[in-house]
């Protein structure tokens, strides 16, 4: 049975294709659209992880090692930072995951403005070449590149902190990705709203597909007020006008509001499609439909509503009044009840299912376990009189980083582990994928979580050199930077194994639990799928 | 079951409805985002909003009550790119909510050309910028002093007894109100980026 449908999916390799050239460079196709934005995000995250590398050796010991700038250091920091959200993260979940799978899906033939989605695909790229370009030229004084942050703060990064042009590149990078994020989430969006197959009602539609309609929607809210709040900040810094500058009644401040207004709805940008993956995983291999379907899609859409009116809970320190900071305090709580219900809902998926711990599922409960620590760590920093004594300390370092690099990433690494098959029709060893978990979860936990002591003890962000005092934790903190390699390298050899085994995969390689429609199709899918629609007849589950 | 082509022309109606709202919500998102700055400022000017003191005429002879007096201290700088001194003529005053004050604040051009300078100012904490009210002062007009040239201005105040009901800084004793001279080209503040590169390295 394998083997017959497997030559199948052989068989579907020769149906029209373009050449090399029009097909990778002038692609049309979302399934080589979501494959260049998967191999785009794993060279930019490549290179993000050298970056962080960099940054984890001059940790390492208290006093100046690598960088004899801690301007430098500050670049590195930035760097990392950008790539990672922007040209990573995003990418791979959205770029990635989501065109491959969303119109797999729904059962769509393709995205509604296949060019369009060519387009986003090459901003992104473009974007990249100009935060690349930044690294070169000279940002603060005597130092190349940007060192603002990712969060490129005013004052900083106006003229008066980095008078050299990195920063105008790094603006340009970002307006680029955001420009090609914008035309993907209306892509997203027609594609969600217009092309679902017969009989697949918004209430019948696979959670994944959810979870990329609602990311689509926070992308189109938020990203333009970005590009409006460094438009701004680029003119400030080139043609004299004082929006966050006080020498002309502007307001450094008001950057601020405007970036976190963007900067809180994107953590839920890079979070809610691994909250969609992750419940498919789950779900196949417990072989049971999800628990709570609709409370999951509402819980999604309830998490980006509230995303938006919590904003200066990045903000507890510029001095709101008490009343602001209670306001912000109750409403970023509130988020922890409707992100209550899909950790739950998760579990009570778990719960009686005929479970299975292939790779992916090792993955993605390794993620809800890590997730929840990270958001406990945010509910503590929800407090605005706790924020005050951790802000800008290495304990909120630890936060985000539970959320996204034990978060978003694992769930990246967890859909690689689940549809590899289904992309490829090869089949990455089981082995390597568990020993890139283990290697990966006790990697990273020793990395990040003695950064909760030292932020506790008073380590803030954003420096270079350190008292003697912070020297233990930063050195383990430094070794479990070190496994977490070593669980990249099984990764690679994990994907080489696969392409170069001659087993294939079949259509469907998990059999009973994964019910959705793209295991419906060949491993790898035809080049142009279905020509004649699915229909959806109602089963009453998924 | 409709057909192939009905469906196709449904799908594409569909799908321009969609992106015509889609672009009217990017278009707007922006639009907001850069009205934001002069909304921004009109509302901390209404407010008070982190730390923009009130303007206003003299308070209002109602405050029968006479509530515990404020010690207002004063804060003068000058921006690097302007040779300026710039000192009030007393470092504090003690204010009574309710009643006007008058201080005056002496500028000198000690560099050899002459020079425009215009004064931006902010009060700490924060909060008090929406009790702060200013009746006269020198802020945001331009001042052309020749080298040596001295000039006095005077800021008239009050700050309102409403004060003293507020839950968060109610029993304020202390405040500062902070001066910055800045260059001035034209009546708008000459940006650091006007300025030669040569200047803006440390």
């Amino acid at each position: 049975m394998a083997t017959a449908t497997a030559h199948a999916g052989h068989d579907a390799h020769h149906d029209h294709k373009p050449s090399f050239f029009s097909r990778w460079f002038l692609s049309t196709n979302h399934k080589d659209i979501g494959t260049l934005y998967l191999v785009f995000a794993f060279m930019a995250g490549i290179i993000g992880a050298f970056l962080s590398f960099g940054i984890r050796m001059e940790m390492e010991e208290p006093g100046l090692q690598y960088f004899s700038n801690p301007a430098t250091y500050n670049v590195f920091v930035t760097g990392h930072g950008l790539i990672m959200v922007f040209f990573m993260v995003m990418p791979a979940l959205i770029g990635g995951f989501g065109n491959w799978f969303v119109p797999l899906m729904i059962g769509a033939p393709d995205m509604a403005f296949p060019r369009m989605n060519n387009i986003s695909f090459w901003l992104t790229v473009a974007g990249f070449a100009s935060l690349a370009c930044s690294l070169f030229v000279e940002g603060s004084p005597g130092a190349n590149g940007a060192g603002t942050g990712w969060t490129v703060y005013p004052p900083l990064s106006s003229a008066a902190g980095h008078p050299g042009p990195a920063v105008d590149f790094a603006i340009f990078a970002l307006h680029l990705s955001g420009a090609g994020s914008i035309l993907g989430a209306i892509n997203f969006i027609t594609t969600i709203l217009n092309m679902r197959a017969p009989g697949m009602t918004l209430h019948k539609m696979p959670l994944f597909a959810w979870s990329m309609l609602v990311t689509a929607f926070l992308l189109l809210l938020s990203l333009p007020v970005l590009a409006g709040a460094i438009t701004m900040l680029l003119t400030d810094r080139n043609f004299g006008t004082t929006f966050f500058a006080p020498e002309g009644g502007g307001d450094p401040v008001l950057y601020q509001h405007l970036f976190w207004f963007f900067g809180h709805p994107e953590v839920y940008i890079m979070i809610l499609p691994a909250f969609g993956i992750v419940s498919h995983i789950i779900a196949t291999f417990s072989r049971k439909p999800v628990f709570g379907y609709l409370a999951m899609a509402y819980a999604m859409v309830a998490i980006g509503v509230v995303g938006f009116v919590v904003w200066a809970h990045h903000m507890y320190t510029v001095g709101l009044s008490l009343q602001t900071q209670s306001y912000f305090v109750f409403a970023t709580m509130v988020i922890a009840v409707p992100t209550g219900v899909k950790i739950f809902s998760w579990i009570a998926t778990m719960w009686g299912g005929s479970i299975r711990f292939t790779a992916a599922m090792h993955w993605a409960v390794g993620f809800i376990f890590l997730f929840t620590v990270g958001g406990v760590t945010g509910v503590v920093l929800a407090n605005s009189a706790v924020d005050k004594y951790l802000h800008d300390t290495y304990y909120v370092v630890a936060h985000f980083h539970y959320v996204l690099s034990l978060g978003a990433v694992f769930i990246i690494f967890a859909g690689v582990y689940y549809w590899f098959p289904k992309m490829t029709g090869h089949v990455i060893p089981e082995w390597a994928g568990k020993l890139h978990f283990w290697l990966a979860f006790i990697g990273a936990n020793i990395l990040f979580f003695p950064m909760h002591f030292l932020g506790l003890a008073g380590m803030p962000r954003r420096y270079a050199d350190y008292p003697e005092a912070y020297a233990g934790w930063h050195k383990v903190s430094t070794l479990g930077g070190h496994v977490f390699a070593l669980g990249m390298v099984v990764f690679v050899i994990g994907i080489v194994l696969a392409f170069r085994s001659k087993s294939r995969a079949a259509d469907n390689p998990w059999g009973e639990g994964a019910t959705t429609l793209e295991w419906t199709l060949s491993s790898p899918p035809p080049f142009h799928q279905f020509e004649t629609l699915p229909k959806i007849v109602d089963e009453g589950h998924h | 079951m409709m057909d192939a082509g009905e469906r196709q022309r449904q799908v594409a109606r569909g799908a321009r409805r969609t992106v015509l709202v889609c672009v009217g919500v990017v278009l707007g998102m922006g639009g907001l985002a850069v009205a934001s700055a002069p909304l921004y400022s009109l509302f901390c000017k209404a407010t008070g909003f982190n730390g923009t003191p009130l303007v206003g005429a003299a308070p209002t002879a109602s405050a029968g009550e006479v509530s515990a007096p404020l010690t207002v201290r004063f804060d003068t700088n000058v921006s690097k790119a302007l040779s300026w001194r710039f000192q009030p003529e007393q470092s504090s005053v003690d204010a009574v909510p309710g009643q006007t004050a008058t201080v005056f604040f002496k500028v000198t051009n000690t560099g050899s050309t002459p020079s425009t300078g215009i004064a931006v100012f902010n009060v700490q904490p924060e909060l008090m910028g929406g009790y702060f009210v200013k009746v006269q002062c020198f802020c945001f007009d331009e001042h052309t002093l020749q080298p040596g040239e001295s000039a006095e201005f005077p800021l008239v105040f009050y700050v309102d007894p409403a004060l003293r009901k507020d839950p968060d800084i109610g029993d304020l004793s202390e405040m500062t109100l902070s001066y910055t001279y800045y260059p001035s080209k034209n009546g708008a503040p000459v940006a650091e980026a006007a300025k030669p590169r040569s200047t803006t390295n440390f």
